[in-house]
């Protein structure tokens, strides 16, 4: 699947070397479509991002310029947003995680005498893709609104103050996030554990490594290119969503992030510069942070 | 027995009543052995023939359906993997690839907090000589190098008892050669009790004080390994470590020194000491390489059975050794394994021969072929073709 | 619903497996088997993990059934209405955002399949310099979040005065569908054994005849694979879309629109057959594969 294209590095061994007029003709359509399509798009993005206001314009008119501004501006207003949507989609990334590993390893490891239960399992875990996005937000929505069974019944049970509201807040958002993203983790975790090779279980076993030393010392570190790979799927969308934070799905004016930003500045307050400023500093805070736990987690050697 | 100190030395091993079985077949059905401290004992057999779950159950892999096991006296039937003072050289070595040599070397000490691991780890690479690689990964080393790791990692632990699962089946000859001495001489200076399991009766013989040949889930016959070639108690055992020539016949004469048996219409005597049945349908036998050839009648002697005459069928020349199928006619073939003391071939393909033993070097069976089964004296290739089969479909069963 | 109904098959199925095990146990007195923690704690956190997973779902399809007069918030009884009139709310909008959405996944497929399947080939097959800048251009656009690959072609478009109709979207669309797809029929590609076509080759096959009757039929269940996911991206995607999409509407579009006065029973009629009719098709292909090893391993 497409989770692969994270975990395995381009260890191809050397394709035979053939007419590359071939080869030219087979990559020129798809990649002329990817440089106009994404390509040049970014580079207008970080155009568009040094705009300054059109001197004799209407809002939303804007000249080339070079308003390196716009960056200190937008950091100064949308700091919180900035801060809020990497904090978020961290703390969705490690519940996704944690969720996700005993049951990735269930399917992966434990149910191998039976094949077929374990695609279905695979099914049950990819079934929410099969619902819309937004209709399974919506309906946690519901789900959790102040007036329903779940709310109500934790308020009977003093279990939360009655005066005290789930949606809207940071945890619906991080909930949301975390519900969101769960296969997004779990089919790359899985997609190791169903390698894990259980010989070299039995061999720390063996070497006097308890149960959780077997795990620690053995389990995690062989799993570490599904780790790594599901941490990277769940964490860069989370990190752009603005879906589950927005105010008609699971979230509130204070839990506004990035992504909302970007989209009223661009949809609503047509302020463009503003709002590719803040894509231009999304999508490199992204590559950074990804290279850095990249080069951290050691996984090159594993993989 | 606790794991956070080293043996002392070797520990027995026992094994009372055990029998597995898993969801569709009984891998072990009936299982009582004892493996006496400091020995280094083997499990001979077939894929399929339950060894393999042996060496796991007393590791600890698996668990006995029923029955005992104890090491050095004490019953550890209920005692975890990881808290047995058992180590493995497993099969496929397992060892970790995601830490170096000296890492997987180091794990065991670590993990029973046995001060200076790190130092105890390069003493157990010296041994094997690979401390030079010792920050190498496990995928940077050749088979022969990381089964050595292998035994560096288990024999650091100094276990009472130490388990081989057929470490040396994936290497070359040259390297088993000397894997072989280099296991010998680790056992005999260190002194632990091996338990080794293979299905390779040269690599047993030449390894071990005790084989037992185990078949179908049971022990067919224990002992040491000469005496195991010399007085096979079964069909299996003979055709199974080495080759025989079995000849079944009607007991038509019995004294206390010699028995006589009617194969065919050709007598065939056996001392009756080295045979397990004196009535009734027998089977008796004779190595290859104790059968003489001969190009004339030879004259009849009292301490020699005489059989012929009949034709030669094959003739494989192998170097040290000419191999002669010879076709007996009632008595079925026999196989002669001839020594190339002169220069070329003593008998051509389709003469006529004799051929002839000595008394004393036959033997008598417990069973008779056909009875046992997996290895019937039929060598047609197609129950070739089927025994082929037969002993695929269990190692899949078994893997 | 259907999402329970699932997990309790699936449940069945495992406790069946458990007991058959017991049941060819051994006779006579057995040694008790150690349960640890281990035995039950997994895979009961499975179910309960499965039955989390499968709650809006079910909640989606339970409310597909409510007499709902406005907002679809409160149960107010069961009726099939919403099911036999999908398309006769709002003068067929639901309807017409579903149709939408299906011709822009449709059209948006078929284009990435085929650029994509050309350079996954290519990519395997053939060996050319600028191969890791290539491979570094196909994985950024999913390592970009969606909301910059929106907004980045949203602001060309404005730059170069396109107006914002279905093709801005297809082409948004299938944007990010190519890399998907690559990733996808390489991996099909990289499984082929090369011999495959060097005999086609040796059996005078021409190089057309050998990529059309060799290389394209193994391909297949690749590049099938391939279009499903990319349907599948597209037909749910919201955020690229709702950059690129003028006023008009598609089916993700149309719910976060309504989302702030009340979605109609409706649109969970169209998620639910979309839902039923998905899940359908990969169950059934799952339990045929699975017939056909075992059937092929009884040839054994």
């Amino acid at each position: 699947m497409a989770f692969a294209a994270f975990a395995t590095a381009e260890a191809q061994a050397e394709a035979p070397k053939r007419r590359s007029r071939i080869a030219l003709f087979l990559l020129l359509p798809g990649i002329l479509y990817l440089i106009l399509f994404f390509l040049t798009p970014l580079i207008s993005l970080l155009l568009t991002s040094l705009q300054a206001p059109a001197e004799f314009g209407d809002i939303g008119v804007y000249d080339y310029a070079f308003n390196w501004q716009n960056y200190v501006d937008v950091v100064q207003q949308y700091l919180p947003h900035i801060a809020r949507s990497f904090g978020y989609a961290l703390a969705a990334t490690v519940f996704a995680l944690l969720f996700s590993y005993p049951l990735a390893y269930f399917i992966g490891v434990k149910a191998r005498r039976w094949p077929l239960l374990q695609s279905l399992m695979l099914v049950l875990v990819i079934a929410p893709f099969f619902i819309s996005f937004l209709l399974r937000t919506l309906a946690w929505k519901q789900l959790l609104s102040d007036e329903s069974f779940i709310i109500t019944s934790l308020k009977a049970l003093s279990l939360m103050a009655p005066d005290a509201h789930f949606t809207g807040t940071p945890f619906a958002v991080i909930f949301g996030l975390t519900y969101n993203f769960i296969p997004f983790m779990t089919l790359p975790l899985y997609t190791t554990l169903e390698r894990l090779d259980t010989r070299y279980l039995e061999a720390g076993s063996d070497l006097y490594a308890g149960p959780f030393a077997v795990f620690r010392k053995i389990t995690i570190p062989l799993s570490m290119p599904g780790i790594v790979a599901g941490t990277l799927l769940t964490f860069i969308p989370a990190a752009g969503d603005y879906v589950n934070a927005s105010r008609d799905f699971l979230g509130g004016p204070d839990t506004q992030m990035m992504g909302n930003v970007i989209e009223a500045n661009f949809l609503v307050l047509l302020n463009y510069p503003a709002a590719a400023a803040l894509s231009i500093i999304l999508m490199a805070a992204i590559l950074v942070l990804v290279g850095i736990y990249v080069k951290r987690s050691g996984t090159e050697d594993l993989l | 027995m606790s794991v956070r100190e080293f043996a002392e030395r070797g520990a027995d091993l026992q094994l009372v009543g055990i029998q597995k079985r898993f969801p569709g077949f009984t891998a072990i059905e009936e299982l009582d052995l004892t493996i006496p401290a400091g020995s280094f004992f083997a499990l001979l057999g077939p894929s399929g023939c339950g060894k393999t779950t042996t060496l796991r159950l007393v590791a600890g892999l698996e668990e006995p359906t029923r029955g005992r096991i104890l090491i050095g006296g004490t019953d550890v039937t209920d005692t975890k993997s990881h808290e047995r003072p058992v180590n493995t050289v497993f099969q496929s070595y397992a060892l970790f690839p995601h830490m170096t040599v000296i890492e997987n070397v180091a794990f065991g000490l670590k993990r029973r907090r046995i001060g200076d691991a790190l130092g105890k780890a390069h003493e157990a690479l010296r041994l094997v000589e690979l401390d030079h690689l010792a920050q190498r990964r496990p995928q940077q080393l050749s088979g022969g190098q990381q089964q050595r790791v292998a035994l560096a990692r288990a024999i650091v632990n100094r276990p009472a008892l130490l388990l081989l699962d057929e470490p040396l089946g994936a290497l070359d000859l040259k390297l088993r050669r000397q894997m072989q001495l280099e296991l010998k001489t680790i056992q005999e200076e260190v002194g632990l009790t091996f338990l080794h399991v293979t299905h390779d009766q040269e690599e047993a013989m030449t390894m071990a004080d005790t084989v037992a040949v185990m078949n179908k889930g049971a022990i067919e016959q224990m002992g040491a390994p000469a005496e195991l070639y010399e007085l096979p108690r079964t069909v299996f055992v003979a055709n199974f470590l080495g080759q025989s020539n079995l000849f079944t016949g009607e007991v038509v004469d019995t004294t206390s020194t010699a028995l006589t048996v009617d194969a065919g219409g050709t007598r065939i005597v056996v001392p009756t000491a080295r045979a397990q049945r004196h009535r009734g349908t027998v089977a008796v036998g004779v190595r290859p390489e104790k059968v003489t050839l001969h190009t004339h009648e030879p004259a009849g002697s009292a301490d020699r059975n005489v059989v012929g005459p009949g034709r030669v069928l094959d003739v494989s020349f192998s170097g040290v050794s000419t191999q002669y199928l010879v076709d007996l006619g009632a008595l079925g073939t026999v196989l002669v394994f001839a020594q190339n003391v002169g220069f070329g071939p003593v008998a051509a393909l389709g003469s006529e021969v004799w051929v002839s033993w000595e008394i004393m070097h036959g033997f008598g069976l417990d069973d008779v072929p056909g009875e046992a089964g997996r290895f019937p004296a039929d060598d047609s290739t197609t129950s070739i073709a089927a025994q082929r089969r037969d002993s695929l479909v269990s190692e899949l069963e078994e893997g | 619903m259907s999402g329970e109904v699932q997990a309790a098959a699936v449940l069945g199925g495992f406790s069946e497996s458990e007991q058959q095990e017991d049941a060819r146990g051994p006779v006579g007195a057995p040694r008790r088997r150690r349960l640890g923690l281990g035995d039950w704690l997994l895979p009961a956190y499975t179910i309960m993990a499965f039955v989390f997973l499968m709650i809006p779902i079910a909640y989606t399809f339970v409310f597909s059934f409510n007499d709902s007069i406005k907002s679809n918030i409160s149960w107010r009884g069961f009726t099939f209405d919403n099911w036999l009139n999908v398309c006769n709310v709002e003068g067929g909008a639901v309807c017409e955002a579903f149709a939408n959405s299906v011709i822009i996944g449709l059209v948006a497929t078929v284009i990435a399949t085929a650029l994509g399947t050309a350079i996954a080939i290519a990519l395997v097959r053939y060996r050319f310099r600028a191969r890791s800048v290539i491979s570094l251009l196909l994985f950024l656009p999913m390592a970009t979040p969606e909301v910059v690959l929106g907004a980045g072609l949203a602001a060309q478009f404005l730059a170069l005065g396109v107006p914002k109709d279905m093709t801005t979207i297809i082409l948004a669309h299938t944007m990010f569908c190519i890399s998907f797809v690559v990733v996808t029929v390489k991996a099909r590609v990289s499984s082929l054994d090369p011999a495959l076509e060097e005999a086609g080759r040796d059996l005078y096959g021409s190089p057309s005849q050998v990529f059309w009757r060799i290389t394209f039929p193994l391909l297949t269940p690749g590049i099938i694979a391939a279009a499903l996911l990319s349907f599948a991206l597209s037909f749910d995607d919201f955020i690229i879309t709702n950059f690129n999409s003028g006023s008009t509407s598609t089916f993700p579009k149309y719910i976060y629109i309504s989302a702030s006065r009340g979605i109609p029973a409706e649109a969970n009629v169209v998620a639910s057959a979309v839902f039923l009719f998905a899940i359908v098709l990969v169950v059934a292909s799952q339990i045929s594969r699975a017939a056909r090893a075992k059937r092929l391993a009884k040839l054994d």
